[in-house]
C-alpha cells in the first residue's frame, strides 16, 4: 500500500484529513502529526473543529478525504477492538447509566480485552484496580456514579479509560464545568499519566492551562492547523489575537515562565452610585482592597 | 469470585481461562420469578372446561393417569402455556434491545409500528390472498420486516438516533393503524371480527402445530442473544464512549435490532401483536434488579411470566374469553400511566 506516511515514530497522525458532517465540510486538508510521549493540547474558537478532529482521530467520524494513521496505519483498517487496545477516549457527553457503581463503569473500559466466553479475567481485575488507584477513586469503588461530585465523576471516567490500558490516550474537554479545583487536580493527573509514558492529546477552553501542562500545542481556526509547537515559541499575542480575535497581552508566568494570556481589554465594574443601599455602596467603595 | 467490590453482589464463573459474570440479585430475582411461571403453568394446565387438581396435573407428566385428561393437559393447554411463555419471552427480549440501543424506555416494538405492519401484512394476506394460515403468517412477518426497514431508513441520518427513531415509529404507526381499520371496513363482518381478535393479540388459536414452529424459531433467536449482549450493553455509555471502548456501534445496533425485530415478528405471525409486554417487560426487571441497564435474560424470564399471566386472566378471571393483548392493555396501560408520571416527577 502506498499510504502516505509522516514521522514513522508518531502514534497518531492525520494526512490531509478531510471531515464532512453532512454535506458541510468542517475539517479540510489538515495534516498533523501527534509527537510520540507528549502531552499535546488543542486549542482554538468554538466551532473551529477541535472536538471533530479528535473524533476523527479516534475513528468515531470517517474520513472524507485523507488519512488517520494510528501506529503508521490507516485506522480505519484497525477493527473497533484492535483500535480501542490501542488508542483510549473521553468523549463529551458520555452516559452513565443509571444505578451503576464507580468499579462496574471503570470495568466498562476492559471491553476490548474480553470476548464472549472471557467476560472477566486477572487482567481486567488488576487493570481496573490499577486505574482506580492511579485516580484516586478507590474509595469510591462501591458508590454510584450518580451520587458523585463532577470532579469525582470525571476522574472515574478517566480511570474508566485507563482501564483500557492505551499507550495513547484522547479527551475532549476533559476539564469543561469543574470548578477550578477540580481542573487542576484533573490536569495534575493528566501530567502524571504522560509522565508515566503515556501520549495525552486533549482538548482545553482555558490558554494559560494549555500553556502550562502542554508540551505541544495545535492551535487551530476554521477546520485548519494554524500554529503548532511548544507553548513558549506557539502561545504569542499575535496568534491569540489571530485566532480568537481577542486583543491580548502575553506576560511570563510569575511561577512557571509558561505564556499567560491576559486580555488587553481592561474594563472594571461600574462604580455602583452612592446613595444606594449602604451594603453594596461600601462594596463599591472597598474595591481597592478587594483586589489585594 | 473476584477480590473487586464493585459494591453489587456479582459471581465470576470461569473454568480454563473462560469465564461469565452473573449478576447474583438479576439471578436471583430470575429464579423466583421462574418458579412462580411453573407455578402458573400448572394452574394454566389444570384450570378449564375440563377441571382438575394440580396433583391431576403433575400425574400426566409422571404417566399415572388415564388417556382423557393426557389429551386434555398435554394436546390441549401445554402448547397454549409453552407459547405464552416463549412468546412474552421473546416480546421482552425485543423490547430490551429496542429500549437499550434507542436508550428509551418508551421504545418498545408495539410503540413503533411493528405490530401495526405486521397486521397491515396479516390483513393483505387475508383480504387478496385468501388467508391459509401459512399466507396469513408469511403476510404478518412481511409486514412486520418492512415496517422495520421502513422506519430505519426513514430515521437514519448519517447514524441512527434514538429519539428520532421513536418518532418516525409512531408516525408509521399511526398512518398503518388508519390503513388496518380502512381494510377492516372493507371486508364483511364475520372477516372483520376473526381479524380484529387477531389484532388484538390473541392465544385462542395457538395450536400444536403453530405453537411448535415458531417456539423453535424463538428459541434459536434467543440462543443467538448472547452474541449481542456485551457490545449492546457498551452502548449504554453512548455512542461515542462505546465506540471509543472497542464497539462498532453501527453493526451492533443492527444486529440487535435485526434479531428483536425477527423475535416480535414471529411471535405476531401466531398471536396477533400482543401489546406492551415489550414495553413494561424490561422497565419492570430493571425496577427489580436494580441493575445498570437492563438485564435481558432476566427480563425475558419475566416476559414469560407476564403473558402467561396475562392468558390466565384473559381465559379464567374475566367473564367472558377475551383476547390476551386486551389484558396486557390493559395491565400495561396502567403501567405506562405510572411511568409516565414517575419519570416526569423525577425530571421536574
Amino acid at each position: 500500500m502506498s499510504s502516505p506516511t509522516g514521522p514513522p515514530d508518531s502514534p497518531l497522525q492525520a494526512v490531509g484529513l478531510g471531515v464532512r458532517y453532512d454535506r458541510r465540510s468542517v475539517i479540510d486538508d489538515l495534516s498533523v502529526a501527534v509527537p510520540p510521549g507528549s502531552f499535546t493540547v488543542i486549542i482554538g474558537p468554538n466551532a473551529c473543529g477541535k472536538s471533530t478532529l479528535l473524533r476523527a482521530a479516534a475513528g468515531l467520524l470517517p474520513a472524507s478525504a485523507g488519512t488517520v494513521l494510528l501506529d503508521g496505519r490507516d485506522i480505519a483498517l484497525y477493527s473497533a477492538k484492535d483500535t480501542a487496545r490501542r488508542l483510549g477516549l473521553l468523549p463529551q457527553g458520555a452516559v452513565s447509566p443509571e444505578g451503576i457503581t464507580v468499579a462496574e463503569l471503570v470495568a466498562r473500559g476492559r471491553y476490548a480485552h474480553q470476548r464472549l466466553l472471557r467476560q472477566w479475567s486477572a487482567a481486567d481485575e488488576s487493570a481496573v484496580t490499577d486505574a482506580l488507584r492511579v485516580t484516586n477513586v478507590a474509595d469510591l469503588a462501591t458508590r454510584p456514579v450518580d451520587e458523585l461530585s463532577g470532579g469525582q465523576r470525571q476522574r472515574v471516567w478517566i480511570a474508566m479509560v485507563l482501564a483500557q490500558q492505551t499507550p495513547l490516550i484522547l479527551l475532549d474537554e476533559p476539564t469543561t464545568y469543574l470548578d477550578i479545583a477540580h481542573q487542576i487536580e484533573v490536569l495534575n493527573l493528566l501530567h502524571d499519566l504522560n509522565g508515566q509514558g503515556r501520549t495525552i492529546v486533549a482538548v482545553l477552553h482555558d490558554l494559560n492551562h494549555a500553556a502550562r501542562y502542554a508540551s505541544n500545542i495545535i492551535a487551530m481556526q476554521d477546520g485548519r492547523i494554524v500554529a503548532q509547537g511548544p507553548p513558549r515559541t506557539t502561545i504569542t499575542a499575535e496568534l491569540v489575537a489571530e485566532v480568537f480575535g481577542l486583543a491580548n497581552v502575553v506576560i511570563s508566568d510569575p511561577l512557571t515562565g509558561t505564556p499567560l494570556v491576559v486580555p488587553a481589554d481592561t474594563r472594571l465594574p461600574h462604580p455602583v452610585a452612592t446613595g444606594a443601599s449602604s451594603s453594596s455602596g461600601s462594596r463599591a467603595g472597598s474595591r481597592a482592597e478587594q483586589t489585594i | 469470585m473476584s477480590a473487586l467490590d464493585v459494591g453489587r453482589r456479582r459471581v465470576v464463573v470461569g473454568i480454563r481461562g473462560l469465564s461469565i459474570v452473573i449478576g447474583l440479585r438479576s439471578a436471583l430475582v430470575g429464579a423466583v420469578v421462574a418458579l412462580a411461571t411453573v407455578f402458573l403453568a400448572l394452574l394454566a394446565l389444570a384450570l378449564g372446561d375440563f377441571p382438575m387438581t394440580l396433583a391431576e396435573v403433575v400425574g400426566v407428566f409422571t404417566g399415572q393417569v388415564d388417556a382423557l385428561p393426557r389429551i386434555v393437559v398435554l394436546e390441549w393447554r401445554l402448547p397454549r402455556a409453552i407459547a405464552a411463555v416463549l412468546f412474552g419471552a421473546a416480546l421482552a427480549v425485543a423490547g430490551a434491545i429496542f429500549q437499550t440501543v434507542t436508550r428509551n424506555p418508551l421504545a418498545s416494538p408495539d410503540i413503533i409500528g411493528l405490530a401495526n405492519g405486521s397486521f397491515t401484512g396479516m390483513l393483505v394476506a387475508l383480504l387478496m390472498l385468501g388467508g391459509s394460515w401459512p399466507l396469513l403468517t408469511a403476510g404478518s412477518l412481511i409486514g412486520g420486516l418492512v415496517a422495520a426497514v421502513v422506519i430505519y431508513l426513514l430515521a437514519y441520518r448519517g447514524g441512527l438516533h434514538g429519539f428520532r427513531f421513536i418518532v418516525v415509529g409512531i408516525g408509521i404507526s399511526a398512518m398503518l393503524a388508519s390503513v388496518n381499520t380502512w381494510m377492516l371496513l372493507r371486508v364483511e363482518l364475520e372477516t372483520a371480527l376473526f381479524a380484529s381478535a387477531w389484532g388484538a393479540g390473541t392465544l385462542n388459536s395457538v395450536t400444536a402445530a403453530t405453537a411448535v414452529p415458531a417456539g423453535i424459531c424463538i428459541v434459536v433467536l434467543l440462543a443467538l442473544l448472547p452474541l449481542v449482549t456485551p457490545a449492546v450493553r457498551q452502548l449504554d455509555l453512548g455512542d461515542d464512549a462505546a465506540s471509543a471502548t472497542g464497539v462498532a456501534v453501527g453493526r451492533a445496533r443492527l444486529a440487535a435490532i435485526a434479531l428483536a425485530v425477527c423475535l416480535v415478528s414471529v411471535v405476531t405471525a401466531v398471536a396477533g401483536p400482543i401489546a406492551f409486554v415489550a414495553l413494561a417487560a424490561p422497565q419492570i426487571t430493571r425496577r427489580l434488579t436494580r441493575s445498570p441497564g437492563i438485564p435481558f435474560v432476566t427480563t425475558g424470564v419475566v416476559g414469560g411470566a407476564l403473558l402467561l399471566g396475562s392468558d390466565l386472566i384473559a381465559q379464567h378471571v374475566v367473564p367472558l374469553t377475551v383476547p390476551v393483548g386486551v389484558v396486557t392493555v390493559v395491565l400495561g396501560g396502567g403501567y405506562l400511566v405510572w411511568l409516565l408520571i414517575h419519570e416526569s416527577r423525577r425530571r421536574a
